[in-house]
């Protein structure tokens, strides 16, 4: 759901510019706290697989396709602050580089899919986990609570996004928030299964981050 | 220097430079991954309008929708490539590559302010 320029009215989108680089800032404050030298070359691979995945449009009914934000694969491993991170220089690279989303529109496109989706996601798994986690069929419920968090992060990415197009006068709320929903509804599904399946992945390459995602990740807000 | 092997402590190494960070097997995967999606699967990947082109679309303010500057490789095909698949693929790999590069550099600014807080060990 990348933004493109001329969608957002100006108001919108230097508010939202000034609320993602403050965003953005903090991260790096938090990100520096924690951050361990063993997770550097894992935050480069994971913003780098996002990346790729992002290409990686899938069909989903009636001639749309989705994509994966990745916040939520993010966040398990690597705590939500670093993710934060992580997605914002996939966004950059992407508006920079690729003409994908507006360079005036990238402080929303960075509030939306590397905070909004991030933080929503994150704190929907830790809280489902406490619900749901442990137990017997714990990699069962794991699948479950990281498909339904990243389910849910898709949706909260895709109603802020619906809140700043309706704010900039693009187009009416009642409009654009029920088809905005309707669609990643669906998307987010594709998003709940390709997270799961690769933190599933992930984390039998590297049971050490098994623990860390249990434990609750080292990066507490 | 024998094998590393998973989930061992790695003794940190006293040296003039940074200290190189081991990259564990599993980790590499991720990246190699990475590569090999970009590579083979963006070509293949859906045309089709995402969720939020569609509601554009769909709601009438899809031709607002403009450029303030012309990027290096527009709508991720490698310009002066013929073959539109290959202009994806070579895209796909040098977006990953260069995401890669700066979202390690990024962690490893970061972290140097860290280790003069005091390294943690867990």
């Amino acid at each position: 759901m990348h933004i493109p320029d001329g969608f957002l009215d100006a108001r919108t989108w230097i508010g939202a510019t000034v609320a993602g680089a403050g965003a953005v800032g903090y991260s790096l404050k938090k990100t520096r706290e924690v951050l361990e030298e063993r997770q550097i070359p894992l935050l480069g691979m994971i913003a780098a697989f996002i990346f790729a995945a992002q290409m990686v449009n899938f069909p989903v009914a009636g001639g749309t396709s989705g994509h994966l934000i990745g916040a939520v694969l993010a966040a398990i491993l690597l705590g939500p602050w670093a993710a934060g991170l992580v997605i914002t220089v996939v966004i950059m690279v992407q508006a920079l580089f690729f003409g994908d989303g507006g360079i005036t529109a990238l402080g929303a496109n960075v509030l939306n899919m590397a905070f909004f989706a991030t933080f929503s996601g994150y704190y929907a798994y830790r809280l489902l986990s406490r619900l749901f986690g442990g137990g017997k069929a714990r990699a069962t419920g794991t699948f479950i609570v990281t498909f339904l968090a990243s389910w849910f992060s898709v949706v909260t990415a895709a109603t802020a996004a619906a809140l700043e197009l309706a704010a900039s006068g693009t187009v009416p709320l009642g409009v654009v928030l029920p088809a905005m929903l309707f669609w990643h509804v669906i998307i987010g599904l594709g998003e709940g299964v390709i997270t799961a399946v690769a933190v599933s992945f992930v984390t039998s390459l590297r049971p050490d981050l098994q623990s860390r995602q249990l434990a609750g990740p080292s990066t507490d807000p | 220097m024998g094998e590393r092997r998973e989930g061992a402590f790695i003794p940190r190494l006293k040296s003039r430079g940074p200290a190189p960070i081991p990259v564990k097997k599993g980790t590499l995967v991720i990246l190699v991954a990475a590569l090999a999606l970009a590579a083979v699967l963006s070509p293949l990947a859906s045309a089709k309008p995402d969720g939020l082109e569609r509601v554009a679309e769909d709601k009438g303010f899809l031709e607002r929708a403009g450029s303030f500057s012309t990027s290096l490789v527009p709508d991720y095909l490698m310009p002066g490539v013929g073959n539109e698949a290959l202009a994806t693929s070579l895209a796909g790999v040098s977006g990953t590559v260069l995401t890669f590069l700066l979202a390690y550099g990024v962690a490893r600014l970061v972290r140097k302010r860290g280790i003069e807080a005091g390294d943690r060990v867990r």
